[in-house]
């Protein structure tokens, strides 16, 4: 033992592993000989024990889905138009009042919503082995003709060949705005992304990509002038955000 | 066309969340206290991003952030503070779960203890950040940081001792 007396910093500081080496030593070599302060180390040992086996199952929870669409600063959207979408979402039914009150709070209910039609849009069609889409890929001019015509606007089919996924084909859908497309996509092991594309009345808006969870079904989100676009799959976010930038450059070369 | 500029910041910050919420739950006692809480930190984060400096430790600021928004709520919770007597009961442990017993006296153990005591505990006990680090998020000296150590972890230890000692109850005949 050298001259350093031993202090409640050093116990602390044992404890918690943030002592040098050397002075490790010497702190255990001091509690070899005291046995209160052993006993004290023990206890916050078995405190920090105790804190990480109660509070470490919380960074296994997932994510609650409003920390995902945070306010964003450059909405335009007026409070009375984010009331009507937070009654919308209500009647869609399956989120709570308590829910409804975090969408209220957040300028990007509308956005959101597209979100979630896209996701329940996967859910529902992604699992179909005989009629996954109404015209198939083997046809996709006709396609591409049949849902511009029913959304108003001139379509684009992304080709994701190069991301390892083909084009299924399409059907067309219904949103809160009308007519709205779902493309279906599958790679080679038969693992579907689906793209969501609906036409919206006025905004002329571009956002960031966002991303959302809903149970299984992961979705980038964004909107591009009048085109509100949605990629989901149960896949995991990388390789969600890696083809929706593809999906991106290929919609605005 | 502009591209879209990706949420960097927002993507940055996400990957926070899950350490955000251990410690806020941990500090409430109440997980929806506890998201309510990491909700309004990350609001106020998306606000204040132009202030982190590109290069600086996220974590640590994010937690800053959220320090300071806790303090703000306990403040003004104090100000208004009338707990109906039922409510304060329902949070007592019920011993009915027996396995969950020693979390559940640890949890109540932990809210016993003084706020600042709390947040140092958990900081450096759950989150095991370094005592400069700890300093840095609570904007306090390390002597501060490690005198709040020092008296949070004997209490708590001395509550533990005593909620294990009366676990038992004796029944009044």
């Amino acid at each position: 033992m050298n001259g350093h007396p031993v202090s409640d910093a050093d116990l602390h500081a044992y404890v918690d592993g943030q002592l040098s080496a050397a002075r490790a030593a010497e702190v255990a070599q001091y509690l070899a000989l005291h046995d209160e302060d052993a006993q004290r180390v023990a206890a916050y040992r078995r405190q920090n024990e105790a804190l990480q086996a109660a509070f470490d199952p919380v960074l296994a929870e997932p994510v609650p889905v409003r920390m995902h669409s945070l306010p964003d600063t450059r909405s335009r959207t007026k409070p009375l138009q984010r009331y009507a979408i937070a009654a919308m979402l209500l009647a869609v039914g399956g989120i709570s009042g308590w829910q409804l009150h975090a969408y209220v709070a957040v300028e990007r209910a509308q956005t959101f919503y597209l979100a979630r039609v896209a996701a329940v849009a996967h859910a529902v069609y992604s699992p179909e082995v005989r009629h996954p889409v109404e015209v198939g890929a083997d046809q996709e001019e006709h396609l591409v003709r049949w849902l511009s015509k029913r959304l108003g606007t001139s379509l684009k089919i992304p080709h994701l060949a190069a991301q390892g996924y083909s084009l299924v084909g399409g059907r067309l859908l219904s949103s809160e705005r009308g007519p709205a497309a779902q493309f279906m996509y599958q790679d080679l092991k038969g693992q579907r992304l689906t793209l969501y594309v609906r036409v919206s009345g006025d905004a002329r808006e571009q956002t960031a990509f966002r991303f959302t969870q809903e149970n299984r079904v992961g979705v980038f989100y964004w909107l591009d002038g009048r085109i509100g676009y949605a990629l989901s799959g149960e896949t995991d976010r990388s390789e969600l955000l890696r083809v929706a930038e593809a999906v991106y450059r290929q919609l605005n070369p | 066309m502009n591209r879209p500029v990706h949420d960097v910041f927002a993507a940055r910050a996400a990957q926070h969340i899950p350490r955000l919420r251990r410690y806020a739950r941990a500090l409430t006692g109440n997980s929806s206290a506890a998201d309510d809480l990491v909700q309004d930190a990350l609001e106020r984060a998306l606000v204040k991003q132009a202030l982190w400096r590109e290069g600086s430790d996220l974590r640590a600021w994010l937690f800053t952030i959220m320090h300071n928004v806790f303090i703000n709520q306990v403040r003004s919770a104090a100000a208004r503070r009338t707990v109906p007597l039922d409510d304060a009961a329902a949070e007592l442990p019920s011993p009915q779960h027996a396995d969950r017993l020693e979390i559940r006296d640890l949890d109540v153990a932990m809210q016993a203890l003084p706020d600042e005591q709390r947040a140092v505990v958990l900081l450096v006990g759950l989150e095991q950040m370094t005592y400069d680090e700890a300093a840095n998020v609570l904007d306090v000296p390390v002597g501060t940081v490690m005198s709040r150590l020092s008296r949070g972890r004997e209490r708590l230890r001395r509550l533990m001792q005593g909620l294990s000692d009366n676990a038992p109850l004796k029944v009044v005949k």
